[in-house]
């Protein structure tokens, strides 16, 4: 911990610590007291190693702090009260003890689904049910050597076999297992993946990094063909920050640490990288390396490949990095790119380093309501060609405007309840909005107080020739919180029947609209034709802008009662919402990768010869394929 | 995908209870009222509300546009606002003006005509059900068959009295001109397009700006004619692409979800214009339309012209009819809006659609006894039907046999059991007075009075006079070849090549399709099932025994099986003729115009001479498609350079396509390569 009472105590710490009760916003719940963060100048790497060991988020056993069969951490969750009330539990979120009265009638209405129907989940892992390792007994001999801590606990191995996706989830919740790693290593250094990786490669034991656990495509899965023992490497203890350059602003972070402890790290020092991804509390730097990760601010502070000035990475032909740290080399094609979005399976990330701002002085949020979608749209892409945008801007469909009005936690005023309604009645009565048109915008400016001030001017400007109407600030930190909770509330809705995935791509400006459009569709028209007896719900956002064009995110979820095998059917409709994309100029992934659920459009995605390039890096660095996850290729 | 398309019931007798005599309300209620009713239709969702001049300005404003006419500018060397002027201009001349008030006009006017016209009009109430929730779903395209003027008008007429958005109607140009009428289609939801637009490049983007904008907003259901024109022979035409590829293109592109193609079927017991129409085929001029002309016209209102049957077919998703026959990624890497020539890919895939959609408006057609009587009657020797009369016994007798194998072959026959047989053709006889009548038991073909009362007449005349008769009774004829033309031509095959193995068979049976693909509509790639169908067919009615290699005669068939090869028998007759035209010396390079008059003093002579027994070798439409076809096999060739459409023959081509056909050399493929599969 930093101290205030010492002399030094500088007013710019003083400040930092504001600007860090803001920021904490969105993410944490404000805690009494300023223990929980708190501003310190940089310190030179190793000052203080053991505190900062302490406050890290994930343990060796994940199994203390998480669920292990579904998203995030075991005191979070939603659930229906006794009174037929929505409440988020624990105490970690803005959103923690209070009750949303409006989402049970939103759950009942879009998906037909009922409280009194239940579908729960297997309470307790049965470790009897997880198949026993396949050791490679030499391998485990010369590692237990080295003194790397490993494990072969049947628990640990199944919180290692999955990442997020719907399947994944549904199968543990109903107690199921599949292939799983046979055992799992925690290196605590860069030196400690070249031992192992030279162990593996030795005794040809498949490997298969592990970071933050957050993967959406599969990644994680162990391919059920694989005869080999396989090791799961996990990175979580590799989480320091090693050291911070203040000259160049860099940092040189080791590459298992999570997204929300970097921050917090770096904030302390008064610094950030500004890269939130949607998953920053769980995923990590050497994760966002391997998928090409891409955060909310990207506007400002870019997506991981502008954010990365120098990468490790430990291979079976040995470890790659470049000789130095400059800004842009013309040295040939750039080794980074053979790196990012590798998935895993040319080798570990081990360190990064990674470019870092001074805190933003000031944040605020924003939201803009527009008629209909089409008006959103426009005003985003002229947002964008006026390269105004602010950190972050994202525009909801209606459809996900209701849902995050849903997520409107109990308000205690009437006060604040009659202000709601007046402004319900200004914009769907007074301005003609039609309520199941309009859609919402929600900003996020970061910055200097007086340029924030004056960019949200020229935004709203902007809004308002496209029809926008500024809709306040807290509609748009709900905009935020909803990206947060998203997991959390699929969850419940897989305890009532209803299950739901998200997906994303990016697409060039001029089909947006027309992709939105018919990918909506199609989820709706193949949910129809399988059987689904409800229509689902099928939502889009735009999150992302960009030059020349933008990505798009879509969440769909539907009732599945009747249909006897759902996960089956829900696969079936990803797949045609996928196709769907690819026929309309959408690309295979923005940023959620390719794993191995998107593999099979590989080829098209980047022709023949690219796959042989591909391959042909892969057969060089990896002959053995000791990297066996089988992602991409 | 062969049966995806049909209703399951189709076969048979068509159900009366599902249609509808809409006529049978107007006579018993207020014109007026009807035509002011409360008018409330559930338009399509995704549209935002458009008028028409926000539609005219967004055609004028889209990105296609400006780059059609900065082209155009570069190549003309004129500036870019006049060629904008001038497409503002064309948009002028072509755009429609819906409005609901001459809706109700057009409404109460055509009340008036239709029950002076028709003893009912049928429509069949499923498929305006199912019209009404496709609507609100998707952006519709009607597309109607054309017979008549009279079809004009009659789907807005009936979606209008059913509360269904009316439809904007592709029409020709030359009823824009007609003075007040025009104006009154125009707002009644007409635009207009002008005939041969060539290789005009500002005025092709124009249009298919507006057609693609109106498809794209979903600003009105479309109504198109996919034949291009009406037919004069009342036979399907061989679609135009052109319009199909306009209005299919949003769906390639993903700028609408889906598309609904409605197949519509209007069948007529009696047309209104046939006697101009068989004269039209015959040379003489057809009218210019005008007002005029349309007043004068009014003395056909006089006449009975029985019931018309307006069948609505199922509403077709484009999304599936078009899946795996179009990869749309194929648009990703240009701008959309870029002109652009349509991919080989994309034309095949229109064009399969454009005769399905016309093979699917054959078959939801329905044909009425005088069809079958009209058929048997073209089979009797032309004296019999001028001089001695055809039994009137006998014509029932095959009438009825002829109805079993219709029925048999699947065909919407519009004969009800209700009625005894014999009313039935009576009727049908009564209401065709202007072709035959009967007399003293036998039946005679009209001849036209007029002509021969000024002047005793020429040879040649009295020719064109049976002609007129016989082309008429041919287009009732033609209504019901759709039926019987694939074992048609399997029949036909037999009766040539004298062959049983179905290899040969097979060979033969694709000339044949080749030759008349423009006589008669076949779905491109679909040959080796349409000669299973073919056979099938003929093993029904006992005609042939099928086995893995050989199509052999059976005794029991030889009936069904001489009929149906004299059913081809005057089109073969009628191409053979204009083959030995070709063949002849001193013809080599000629024009349509030269082509037409000289290939009908051949076949006069010919006929006159006793060689020749059809007169449908006068038929401008039969001549035509003969050029058109022998073009396809490149027996004659386009001349480039030459600004009068002239042709040059290859006379050994024709003479051995002609000796082909007359079984005198087998055939090898002309064109196109056999089906992979046979």
């Amino acid at each position: 911990m930093a101290s205030n009472s010492s002399g030094g105590s500088s007013d710019r710490q003083r400040i930092a610590q504001q600007r860090l009760r803001i920021i904490a916003g969105h993410l944490q719940r404000p805690v009494d007291g300023d223990s929980a963060i708190l501003a310190a100048e940089c310190k030179a790497q190793g000052s203080k190693p053991d505190t900062s060991r302490e406050e890290k988020t994930v343990p060796r056993r994940r199994q203390e702090i998480m669920k292990w069969n579904g998203w995030g951490y075991s005191d979070s969750r939603f659930l229906f009260n006794k009174k037929g009330q929505a409440e988020f539990t624990g105490k970690r979120y803005r959103l923690s003890g209070m009750i949303i009265p409006g989402l049970k009638d939103w759950f009942e209405c879009t998906f037909g689904a009922s409280l009194q129907h239940k579908t729960p989940a297997t309470p307790l892992l049965n470790s009897s049910a997880v198949q026993p390792p396949t050791l490679n007994e030499a391998f485990v001999e010369e590692l237990k050597s080295t003194g790397i801590p490993f494990s072969q606990d049947a628990e640990d191995r199944v919180f290692r076999a999955h990442g997020h996706c719907l399947h994944e989830i549904f199968a543990l919740r109903e107690g199921k297992f599949g292939r799983v790693p046979d055992m799992v290593v925690w290196p605590n250094c860069h030196n400690d993946v070249v031992k192992i990786v030279e162990l593996a490669s030795k005794h040809n034991v498949c490997l298969i990094p592990y970071g933050g656990g957050t993967s959406v495509s599969s990644a994680l899965e162990c391919p059920p063909e694989e005869t080999r023992s396989i090791v799961s490497l996990d990175t979580s203890q590799m989480n320091r920050i090693l050291w911070v350059d203040e000259k160049n602003l860099t940092a040189h972070v080791e590459a298992g640490i999570v997204g929300q402890d970097l921050e917090r790290l770096l904030n302390e020092s008064g610094y950030c990288t500004g890269h939130e991804p949607d998953s920053m509390e769980f995923s990590s730097l050497g994760g966002w390396v391997a998928t090409r990760a891409s955060g909310m601010k990207k506007n400002i502070y870019g997506n991981i490949e502008d954010l990365v000035v120098h990468i490790k990475m430990v291979t079976p032909q040995g470890v790659i990095e470049k000789s130095c740290q400059g800004p842009r080399m013309s040295t040939g094609p750039d080794i980074h790119h053979f790196i990012m979005g590798s998935e895993g399976t040319l080798g570990v990330v081990t360190e990064v380093t990674m470019k870092i701002r001074p805190m933003p002085e000031y944040q605020k949020y924003g939201s803009v309501v527009f008629p209909n979608f089409e008006q959103g749209v426009a005003c985003l892409r002229e947002v964008a060609r006026q390269r105004c945008a602010p950190a972050s801007i994202r525009l909801m469909d209606n459809e996900q405007f209701k849902f995050g009005h849903a997520l409107k936690p109990q308000v205690s005023s009437i006060f604040t309840s009659f202000l709601d309604g007046l402004k319900k009645f200004y914009i769907t009565k007074f301005k003609g909005f039609d309520p199941n048109r309009l859609c919402v915008a929600t900003l996020l400016f970061e910055g200097d107080r007086e340029k924030v001030l004056q960019h949200e001017k020229q935004v709203y400007d902007i809004a308002a020739k496209f029809g926008g109407l500024a809709a306040g600030e807290d509609n748009g930190q709900r905009g935020y919180m909803l990206t947060f909770v998203i997991a959390y509330l699929r969850d419940l809705g897989m305890d009532y029947y209803v299950i739901g995935e998200s997906f994303e791509t990016s697409v060039p400006w001029d089909r947006v609209l027309d992709i939105c459009r018919n990918v909506k569709a199609r989820i709706v028209r193949e949910c129809k034709e399988r059987g689904v007896q409800f229509p689902p719900l099928s939502t889009c956002r735009v999150t992302q802008t960009y030059d020349a064009g933008a990505c798009v995110y879509f969440y769909f979820a539907f009732n599945y009662r009747g249909l006897s095998d759902p996960v089956h059917v829900y696969e079936q409709v990803e797949h045609a919402a996928r196709e769907e994309i690819l026929a309309n100029g959408g690309s295979l992934s923005h940023h959620h990768g390719v794993g191995k659920l998107r593999k099979e459009w590989m080829r098209e995605t980047v022709s023949n010869v690219g796959m042989g390039m591909l391959k042909s890096v892969k057969d060089y660095v990896d002959p053995n394929n000791i990297f066996g996850n089988r992602n991409l290729l | 995908m062969t049966n995806t398309y049909r209703d399951s019931g189709r076969a048979g007798l068509v159900d009366e209870r599902q249609f509808v005599d809409i006529l049978e309300e107007r006579r018993h209620s207020s014109d007026l009222g009807h035509a002011l009713r409360t008018f409330n239709p559930h338009p399509y969702q995704g549209a935002a509300p458009c008028s028409a001049a926000e539609l005219n300005k967004a055609v004028l404003e889209a990105q296609y546009l400006r780059y059609v006419t900065k082209e155009i500018a570069m190549e003309t060397g004129s500036s870019v606002e006049e060629v904008r002027k001038e497409a503002c201009g064309i948009l002028e001349e072509m755009s429609q003006n819906l409005q609901l008030g001459f809706i109700r006009l057009m409404g109460y006017t055509l009340t008036k005509v239709f029950k002076r016209l028709f003893t009912s009009i049928f429509v069949n109430m499923e498929g305006l059900n199912m019209l009404q929730q496709a609507i609100q779903e998707t952006p519709v395209i009607l597309m109607p068959n054309h017979r008549s003027y009279v079809d004009f008008l009659i789907i807005s007429y009936i979606l209008f009295t059913y509360d269904i958005p009316v439809p904007v109607i592709a029409a020709g140009i030359p009823l824009a001109g007609m003075k007040m009428v025009g104006e009154i289609l125009r707002r009644s939801g007409a635009f207009f397009i002008r005939r041969a637009i060539g290789s005009d490049k500002l005025y092709w983007a124009v249009l298919s700006e507006y057609v693609k904008a109106i498809v794209r907003k979903g600003y009105a259901p479309m109504e198109f004619y996919v034949e291009g024109l009406r037919s004069r022979t009342l036979k399907s035409l061989t679609p135009k692409l052109g319009m199909m590829h306009m209005v299919l293109e949003p769906y390639f592109k993903g700028e609408v979800f889906d598309i609904t193609l409605v197949p519509i079927s209007i069948s007529y017991d009696r047309v209104l214009e046939e006697s101009l129409l068989a004269h039209e085929l015959l040379g003489v001029p057809k009218p210019k339309e005008s007002t005029m002309g349309l007043l004068k016209a009014s003395k056909v209102l006089q006449e009975d012209y029985g019931t018309m049957h307006v069948n609505f077919g199922r509403p077709l998703s484009v999304r599936q009819l078009c899946h795996g026959k179009i990869n749309r990624c194929q648009y990703n890497l240009i701008p959309r809006d870029l002109p652009q020539k349509p991919t080989a890919e994309a034309q095949a895939c229109v064009s399969w659609l454009a005769h399905l959609m016309v093979r699917i408006q054959e078959e939801g057609s329905l044909i009425s006894p005088w069809s079958l009587m009209a058929c048997l009657l073209l089979q009797a020797p032309i004296t019999v039907l001028t001089e001695e009369g055809l039994l009137w016994q006998q014509l029932t007798e095959k009438t009825l046999w002829l109805r079993k194998l219709a029925l048999d072959y699947g065909a919407r026959l519009n004969w009800s059991g209700q009625a005894p047989d014999s009313d039935v053709m009576s009727s049908a006889v009564a209401l065709h007075c202007s072709i035959v009548h009967r007399k003293a038991g036998r039946v005679y073909l009209v001849q036209e009075e007029e002509l021969a009362r000024k002047r005793p007449i020429s040879l040649e005349e009295g020719v064109t006079r049976t002609a007129a008769a016989v082309l008429m009774l041919a287009s009732y004829r033609n209504q019901l070849l759709h039926v019987f033309v694939r074992p048609a031509l399997l029949a036909t095959a037999i009766h040539i090549t004298k062959s049983t193995q179905r290899n040969e068979l097979f060979t033969f049976f694709c000339f044949l399709q080749d030759l008349f693909s423009y006589e008669f509509i076949f779905i491109p790639d679909k040959l080796s099932q349409d000669f299973e169908e073919a056979c099938l067919l003929l093993k029904k009615c006992g005609a042939v025994h099928i086995s893995q290699q050989e199509v052999t005669l059976s005794d029991m068939g030889l009936e069904a099986l001489s009929f149906l090869q004299a059913l081809l028998q005057p089109f073969i007759d009628s191409y053979q003729v204009m083959f030995r035209y070709l063949s002849e010396e001193g013809v080599n390079v000629f024009t349509e115009k030269q082509f037409l008059p000289a290939v009908r003093n051949l076949a006069t002579k010919l006929i006159l001479s006793g060689e020749l027994h059809t007169y449908e070798a006068l038929s401008s439409d039969t001549q035509k498609n003969v050029l058109s076809a022998l073009r396809r096999l490149e027996a004659v060739t386009k001349l480039r350079a030459s600004e009068q459409n002239e042709y040059k023959v290859n006379k050994a081509a024709v003479r051995r396509t002609g000796d082909i056909l007359s079984g005198k050399i087998p055939p090898q493929m002309l064109q196109t390569t056999p089906d992979a599969r046979l």
